[in-house]
């Protein structure tokens, strides 16, 4: 028992308390992926998440895919919204330039519409990443 | 401007980018990372590949 509590403490010791680089690096990651990790001079992992993410988010918008906005009424749409928003700046910016209104009326655009929503879903997995390095639980 | 990626080509580039994000995340050292990423792609790559065999014998 005093074995067991001793290990936990230890493992408590390595996670950092929370600081502002907490809260800093996920909502620039978000906004920019893979700047969450470039903040923090993980500069390769940075940079290799920013081409993974925008490559996926600009091929599918070239593909013809369908951005999903917040109002969409049905669930699978609201589902595709979620993981849209997930590309953060990339989604923010293609709305305001009205892009991404693709029909999905044929099988490229519908390929095209689930690359943004996974490029969206990998950059939230990013972003955890990115929280993690920064309390001290990753390196 | 637009792209017509074929449907394995698309799923190639998929495979690749999820797998380098994958890698990245889901390991500690950078040697994990590889090696998981390459994994990945594999798994990817392959259940495509097994898929479409199968697509193929359900078909016929």
């Amino acid at each position: 028992m005093a074995n067991q509590t001793t290990a936990k403490s230890k493992g408590a010791d390595s996670v950092q308390p929370a600081s502002a680089m907490s809260v800093i690096a996920p909502a620039l990651g978000w906004l920019i992926p893979g700047a969450g990790h470039i903040i923090q001079k993980r500069w390769i992992r940075g940079a290799l998440l920013f081409i993974s993410v925008a490559t996926l988010f600009v091929l599918g918008l070239m593909m013809q895919g369908h951005i999903y906005k917040a109002n969409g009424g049905d669930i699978l749409d609201i589902l595709g919204f979620i993981g849209d928003l997930g590309a953060g700046g990339m989604y923010i910016v293609t709305l305001a330039m009205n892009g991404g209104q693709g029909a999905i009326a044929f099988a490229i655009a519908d390929y095209g519409t689930k690359f943004m929503i996974v490029a969206g879903l990998l950059n939230f997995i990013a972003v955890a990443d990115a929280y993690h390095i920064a309390i001290g639980k990753k390196q | 401007m637009t792209i017509q990626l074929t449907h394995f080509s698309a799923a190639f580039v998929f495979a690749l980018f999820a797998s380098i994000v994958f890698g990245i995340t889901h390991r500690d050292t950078t040697r994990e990372m590889v090696r998981y990423g390459l994994y990945c792609f594999a798994m990817f790559l392959g259940g495509i590949l097994v898929a479409g065999w199968a697509m193929w014998l359900v078909r016929r």
